[in-house]
């Protein structure tokens, strides 16, 4: 097998300019997909037959909450990655992501206040899926805080991997809670293996926004990475060429 | 037009909503942004004072 398109990955060089070529191919479909999303959900789809208007949360909560555990995957993936064949633009892509999860999983929880007051009659419940996502929300935030705190980046990236690594166990917890535990929080409408429970007027709207998110994610992504690799290349040759 | 902003009286809640998710989409646009052009213009400072410092 041939494998130097694995080692290409591993160059920063190389990495800097494709995630710079790639960049545009992901932001733009993202950002038509999620206004034409933005229309579909607020105008065209019909209002709910229980919950009225109030049920058009979902296209903002859903993608959030979304991205947030889709982010910490790759986040961890990366962090093994780099962990395992000391990869130093895998450690790169994993510190990326942290910043961009955390965000997410902060608007997943508020967007999901905003639903649950209207529809369960209170803000928060000590509820597993909710209890799950607030891990979530410090999983990233202690990412983001011990490698702040460790000053050798390579031990920052070692360590940090680590505490991506364990805190995957969240996320089937997070998946799985409203079917293994009571919760108040509905299961889910979509991401299931027989048909979505949802007409297609609601539907494509909630899919378009899923799939615009996950490339947003993908284009902020790429433009963090080729910031954090060229910070990690400072007296790099090749780094002359692309800043001057 | 106004009972579009009205929700069917979830307002309130659903505005809120859709502000801050966009605010974070923003927000994750810009702070990228700000990292790669001072991820740059850090590297660009320290190839000057290499080239000060070998003259």
């Amino acid at each position: 097998m041939d494998w130097t398109w694995f080692h290409k990955f591993g160059s920063p060089p190389h990495v800097y300019r494709l995630a710079g070529t790639l960049t545009p191919w992901f932001a733009w479909p993202a950002g038509i997909l999620i206004i034409a999303a933005l229309y579909g959900g607020l105008v065209l789809a019909p209002p709910d037959y229980q919950q009225g208007d109030g049920f058009r949360i979902i296209y903002v909560h859903a993608p959030s909450a979304w991205l947030s555990t889709m982010v910490y995957a790759v986040m961890a993936s990366a962090a093994a990655v780099g962990l395992i064949w000391r990869m130093k633009v895998a450690h790169a892509v994993a510190a990326s992501c942290a910043g961009v999860g955390a965000s997410f999983t902060a608007a997943s929880l508020v967007t999901g206040m905003l639903w649950g007051e209207p529809m369960w009659g209170t803000w928060w419940v000590w509820d597993p899926r909710l209890v799950a996502q607030l891990v979530l929300l410090f999983l990233f935030l202690g990412y983001i805080g011990l490698r702040s705190a460790i000053d050798d980046l390579g031990r920052a990236d070692r360590a940090s991997a680590v505490l991506a690594i364990v805190g995957v166990v969240n996320l089937p917890i997070i998946r799985y809670s409203v079917e293994w535990w009571n919760s108040i929080h509905q299961t889910p409408s979509v991401m299931k293996m027989d048909r979505p429970s949802m007409p297609m007027d609601m539907l494509a709207p909630l899919l378009m926004m899923l799939l615009g998110f996950t490339l947003f994610f993908v284009a902020v992504l790429l433009v963090r990475l080729r910031a954090e690799v060229l910070r990690r290349e400072r007296g790099a040759a090749w780094v002359k060429e692309v800043v001057s | 037009m106004s009972e579009f902003f009205h929700m069917g009286g979830y307002a309130a809640y659903l505005w809120p909503a859709y502000l801050l998710t966009f605010a974070v989409l923003g927000w994750n646009v810009l702070s990228a942004r700000r990292a790669l052009r001072e991820a740059r213009a850090e590297a660009r400072r320290r190839l000057t004072a290499d080239r000060e410092d070998g003259a």
